[in-house]
């Protein structure tokens, strides 16, 4: 096992990935050369090591660099483009939503569109609203588009080979505070399905339904609630769409109880589709209502004390989880 | 150097061919419940299709838009599968899953087309730059309106284009409209070329009734790219003698304006070169126009006969 960074993970996930296919190009501001030089982040080296030709910096153009992505993927090469932050995405939202999405279904099937969109995102370094604003449930809303956001180093490497391997277009969220996150990663080759959610901690008293940063949080509130004779079963969904229903629902009948905590926004969040699917499906095994835990209804705040307040933290999940008892 | 007598009948064929395909659309639009949803025409601007894929080879990539008929037609597509596909039968090119809006024809390199005003053009820069990557010797030919010229995707492909010196040939169809608005209500600049220079690419303003003054700048643009110069922003002058849309009763547009370019028609500009010329006879040319009629017709029987998609067919064709 190597321990390395999610941003480290991801840097080998696509090193790997370009060696093994020529067709496999990177495109986006200043992912070559870039304002911040540190070796942990995605893109570090990739230049150096691939050459201008399959790493191209790109002007500050979002909508051109997502265009980029639906031509030269419906021309058979493996674009892997970086909006440099989930917001920086509603820019280049019609090329994803309108085109990426919808592209393959106009054409009856006979065309496939195989690009990922790389985006980071979430809170924890004041960066402020315009550079942390998670967005996953927008581009979860439209068909055609995969939605994956990774909790940890592993899942990172092994859904990001993925990604690039199908045929689909991906949109693929990093959180910015993994970046920096160490974790246990395989030193062989592997791939992790894009899809299935992954039980990260077993339990019979309460499901938690999470993704992303918040898969850690998860944890360290199942520690507290251990203490406390209640033994949370953590299920890191990964992938939203498509949504891992399966793992879910069985996880739900299984506990009675359900949480879901996301770093994003409460109305509209992502959380909604979730609870909804469990009220249509598995409404008579709940011993105690639907409860998330997720950022309050604001943009993200710059100064740190409100930024705190913004990002969910373990001891709300405990105190929501408690609720259920 | 002249286009060869092949050359030239086929941008006669092709134009002959868009033209009896749109007027028999306009046709079958006036019969209640014929043809569902929108239909835009390219009645008039049949030079700007026929003449740039004229220039381009089997394998070169056009990017299309909202008015893509004279485009797919020229660059080869089955009528009969872009009539059904209009209609929105199952045996249409996209399955009915398009309708006339964003008809793609992968089989003869119409790789994507696109109903957001702009929306190809972006797009057109990326099979351009893979065209490039793979060192493929094609080009890519984006068709666009006036008033997509206006869209931020249009800025910042062009940008991009001629940054990364791009086998690109960006083809404006200024056919005096976007919506109700006349050029001039939408943009300050007198010519769309003139923007060119914006993006430190050659920009060329032609008439876009004039097939061959189209085919040559196309051919032009095209020799270019090959050379690795770079994109070509071409402004092709033509009008748009229906609607927006057939729904569209061009209440703004005057009715003498309709007619002076309806005598700048590029058809008779065309085939009465070539009968001057000797290059055709007129009994040729009266079996070119017979053969347009019979091949629409083919193509509207086969559209009304063919099926209907089935309901679930709705949910395939998402994912690969």
């Amino acid at each position: 096992m190597q321990q390395l960074t999610m941003g480290q993970a991801i840097n080998q996930a696509l090193r790997e990935e370009m060696a093994r296919d020529s067709d496999v190009f990177l495109a986006g501001e200043g992912i070559g050369t870039g304002i911040h030089a540190s070796p942990v982040l995605p893109t570090a080296g990739l230049l150096r090591d691939f050459g201008p030709s399959r790493v191209k910096d790109t002007p500050v153009s979002e909508a051109a660099i997502a265009g980029l992505a639906v031509g030269a993927s419906v021309m058979g090469l493996k674009p892997v483009v970086e909006i440099m932050f989930n917001p920086f995405f509603t820019i280049a939202s019609d090329m994803i939503v309108n085109h990426a999405a919808k592209l393959r279904y106009l054409s009856g099937g006979k065309s496939s569109f195989p690009l990922v969109v790389r985006m980071k995102s979430g809170g924890g370094f004041s960066a402020g609203c315009q550079h942390s604003h998670n967005l996953e449930a927008w581009v979860a809303h439209c068909p055609g588009l995969k939605v994956v956001m990774p909790g940890s180093p592993a899942d990172a490497k092994g859904l990001l080979k993925s990604a690039i391997r199908d045929p689909n277009p991906i949109i693929f969220i990093e959180d910015m505070i993994l970046y920096f996150v160490p974790g246990p990663v395989p030193e062989e080759e592997y791939l992790i399905a894009i899809g299935p959610a992954d039980i990260k901690r077993k339990g019979s008293d309460v499901t938690i339904v999470t993704w992303s940063k918040m898969v850690g949080v998860a944890m360290k509130a199942a520690g507290i609630l251990s203490e406390k004779g209640i033994e949370a079963e953590i299920v890191d969904l990964r992938t939203l769409a498509p949504l891992d229903k399966e793992t879910l629902l069985a996880s739900v009948r299984k506990t009675g109880r359900l949480v879901v905590v996301h770093e994003a926004t409460r109305t509209g969040g992502f959380a909604g589709e979730i609870s909804a699917i469990v009220a249509e499906e598995a409404f008579g095994c709940l011993k105690a209502p639907f409860k998330r835990v997720t950022g309050p209804d604001i943009p993200v705040p710059f100064s740190p004390p409100l930024e705190k307040f913004y990002i969910p933290g373990e001891d709300g999940v405990v105190k929501t989880v408690m609720e259920l008892f | 150097m002249q286009p060869s007598k092949e050359k030239l009948i086929e941008m006669l064929r092709s134009m002959l061919l868009a033209r009896t395909f749109e007027e028999k659309l306009t046709e079958l639009c006036q019969i209640e419940g014929k043809v569902p949803g929108m239909m835009i025409l390219s009645t008039g601007q049949e030079a700007v299709g026929s003449g740039v894929c004229a220039a381009l080879t089997s394998e070169d990539v056009i990017i299309s838009n909202h008015r893509s008929h004279s485009h797919l037609l020229a660059k080869g597509a089955d009528p009969k599968e872009v009539m059904a596909e209009c209609f929105g039968r199952r045996s249409g090119c996209n399955k009915g899953k398009s309708g006339t809006l964003h008809i793609t024809v992968p089989e003869v390199n119409a790789l994507c087309t696109t109903t957001v005003v702009g929306g190809g053009i972006p797009i057109a820069v990326g099979t351009a730059f893979a065209q490039k990557y793979k060192g493929l010797k094609n080009v890519t030919a984006c068709f666009f309106g006036n008033g997509a010229a206006d869209e931020g995707s249009f800025h910042e492909a062009l940008n991009l284009a001629s940054l990364w010196d791009l086998p690109v040939i960006f083809i404006c169809e200024n056919n005096v409209y976007a919506g109700a608005q006349r050029y001039e209500e939408h943009t300050k600049v007198p010519n769309i070329a003139d923007r060119a220079v914006a993006y430190a690419m050659p920009g060329e303003i032609v008439d876009g009734n004039d097939v061959l003054a189209v085919f040559a700048s196309a051919r032009g643009a095209r020799q270019g790219a090959m050379l690795g110069l770079g994109p070509t922003l071409i402004e092709c002058k033509t009008y748009r003698c229906r609607g927006h849309g057939e729904a569209d009763k061009q209440l703004y547009q005057l009715k003498e304006e309709i007619a002076l370019w309806k005598g700048k028609c590029p058809i008779p500009r065309l085939s009465g070169e070539l009968l001057d010329k000797g290059i055709i006879s007129a009994r040729e040319l009266e079996w070119f126009e017979a053969e347009a009629k019979e091949t629409v017709e083919e193509a509207v029987r086969f559209a009304e006969e063919s099926p209907w998609p089935e309901p679930e067919e709705a949910l395939q064709d998402l994912y690969a």
